[in-house]
């Protein structure tokens, strides 16, 4: 396998330089925006950590927005993960039309965040959308989804849970490929199929958990679309999500300063957040070998 | 007996499931041949005043004096170049990171993965100031040019879950052939690796048509607009009033993306797949 050095730098050249310039580059001018104001049109003046004190002082929307975005991020990423390794433990069975099932539950997935969605979760989740009809159906008094911030957020995550179907895949393929033997010799030690769920399938399909979890993790913490699209924030900025307020903050009033704190807020969050679950995954992720 | 029971089970199951999720889409879909009075009043599908294809011919002819044929090229071109970039850079990457020994590799493979969790959302203020600063903004190029650099990590990890199934002996036998090493990613890899290029090729073209901040930040002439601010503007203007023209617009713009499924899903499955396995 051993070549001749400069063939292989030659083709990695595209993508160091797109790491360098924008990545590592636009990553250190962001730390370094975040300490100062800039309004596009004066140059960046340094205010320290200004920004910072402003945010955690004197900006209730702040606040808010955070609070919104952890929720966010804690009711679709278990959510998700749930709904989608339940779904496709039901899959990986020897069953006609398997496949024909896994493209249907796929197909909400690859719409994504296509403005059309949210303009299709606008109308069914409006007080008069199809969502309502079919409660008064069952004689329930309709909700005013989008309208009260109690339920606003939980309506945009299950547009999140709508498109559990790439999580689905990832978590169908590594079912399928988890040894035949092993579900061989539970069943020899008499164990049922719920036993063998939680003793054989779930340890070993772990890494997979971590890596849907990990993905999940990064995704809902930056959510956009939904929020921007369907809510636009509201009601009471209740679906406020960090990534909105950073937009609002940057292109609409431009304080790419504060933008910029804000962003490295939430990218610290992330971070954290998935440290924590690297760390913690010694204990529960199972490597076979 | 209790194993045809299951069976039936999972069948019923699988059934709901199926139906939940698809009948949004469904909804849609044939409200934009009802009467605007129709649409909220009645939970059936059919519409009772017969297909009325009004809604289509508003939102073809749209209301920024383009019609929809227009914006869809506009999406087009970025796209196009898009997909193209993409492929080539992340499968020149893959290739270098997985088939070759050279010094700083680990470090490489391990920046790859590091930028894969990195939050975009931290990077997008500086790159709009860069690409404000090269005077681009309100063209194409803040959208197109990151794909030449291989800036999507998940493609490259994606390519380099398939290149790393590969024997070495491709590469050994290639060499005693005489074939240089882009020659070898040509004529041997890249036909092996087709399923995993479209895939890449598939989902490049399909986040694209659902990405909306990227046209959001860079585009503000109409003229430039891609479908997705289309789609936007129309929500705004006409959803009060017009439900069958935004919901017309709305089926097509996901048409695309559907009927390229329908045609193409092994390559969307087998490829999401190969990110999360560990081989």
């Amino acid at each position: 396998m051993k070549r001749k050095i400069p063939t292989v730098y030659f083709f990695l050249i595209p993508w160091f330089l797109g790491v360098v310039l924008l990545k590592i580059v636009p990553f250190l001018i962001s730390f370094v925006l975040s300490f100062t104001s800039y309004n596009l049109i004066d140059s960046p003046s340094f205010i320290g950590f200004g920004n910072y004190i402003k945010m955690f002082t004197d900006d209730p929307i702040f606040a808010k927005s955070i609070v919104a975005t952890f929720k966010y991020a804690f009711i679709t990423v278990p959510l998700v993960l749930v709904v989608s390794l339940m779904v496709a433990t039901i899959l990986n069975f020897k069953i006609k039309g398997v496949n024909f099932f896994r493209s249907v539950y796929y197909i909400p997935s690859i719409l994504g965040g296509n403005v059309a969605v949210a303009i299709l979760w606008q109308s069914l989740f409006a007080n008069d959308g199809i969502i309502n009809m079919v409660l008064g159906v069952f004689n329930i008094d309709a909700i005013p989804w989008l309208v009260n911030p109690n339920t606003a957020l939980f309506t945009i995550g299950l547009l999140r849970a709508w498109q559990f179907g790439s999580t689905m895949v990832i978590f169908l393929a590594a079912l399928q490929n988890v040894p035949k033997s092993l579900y061989e010799a539970a069943e020899i030690d008499g164990a049922g199929k719920i036993k063998q769920f939680f003793n054989v399938t779930l340890p070993i399909i772990t890494p997979v958990v971590l890596f849907n979890f990990v993905m999940g993790l990064v995704h809902a913490f930056q959510e956009f679309n939904a929020p921007y699209l369907i809510t636009d924030g509201g009601p009471m900025h209740s679906t406020y999500l960090m990534n909105m307020y950073i937009y609002e903050s940057a292109f609409t009033t431009y304080n790419m300063g504060y933008a910029s704190a804000l962003s490295w807020v939430l990218f610290i969050i992330i971070m954290v957040f998935t440290l924590m679950v690297f760390r913690s995954s010694k204990y529960w992720v199972h490597y076979s070998d | 007996m209790s194993n045809k029971l299951n069976k039936i089970l999972r069948y019923v199951i699988l059934s709901v499931v199926g139906f939940v999720l698809i009948y949004p889409l469904l909804w849609l879909f044939f409200a934009t041949f009802k009467e605007n009075n129709e649409i909220f009043t009645t939970l059936s599908l059919w519409p009772e005043g017969g297909f009325d294809l009004s809604g289509y011919k508003e939102a073809w002819q749209t209301s920024t004096g383009r019609n929809f044929g227009f914006y869809f090229v506009n999406t087009l071109q970025i796209l196009i170049p898009k997909v193209i970039l993409t492929v080539i850079s992340s499968v020149l990457t893959a290739y270098a990171v997985v088939r070759f020994e050279f010094k700083g590799k680990s470090i490489i493979f391990a920046t790859i993965i590091a930028t894969l969790l990195l939050p975009e959302v931290v990077l997008r203020i500086p790159t709009y100031l860069i690409w404000s600063k090269l005077g681009m903004l309100d063209t194409y190029v803040p959208l197109i040019a990151p794909s030449a650099l291989a800036i999507d990590s998940f493609f490259i990890f994606m390519l380099i879950q398939f290149f790393r199934t590969l024997p070495t002996e491709l590469d050994e036998a290639a060499k005693l052939d005489g074939c240089n090493p882009l020659q070898t990613l040509i004529y041997i890899f890249v036909p092996i690796l087709k399923p995993a290029i479209i895939s890449v090729a598939l989902f490049t073209f399909m986040w694209g048509m659902n990405d909306f901040q990227g046209p959001l930040i860079y585009i503000s002439s109409t003229d430039k607009y891609t479908l997705s601010l289309l789609l936007r503007l129309s929500q705004d203007a006409d959803s009060v009033v017009n439900y069958g023209k935004v919901f017309a617009m709305s089926i097509m713009a996901l048409l695309p993306s559907i009927l390229i499924f329908f045609f193409t899903q092994r390559y969307f499955i087998e490829g999401i797949a190969a990110t999360g396995g560990k081989e």
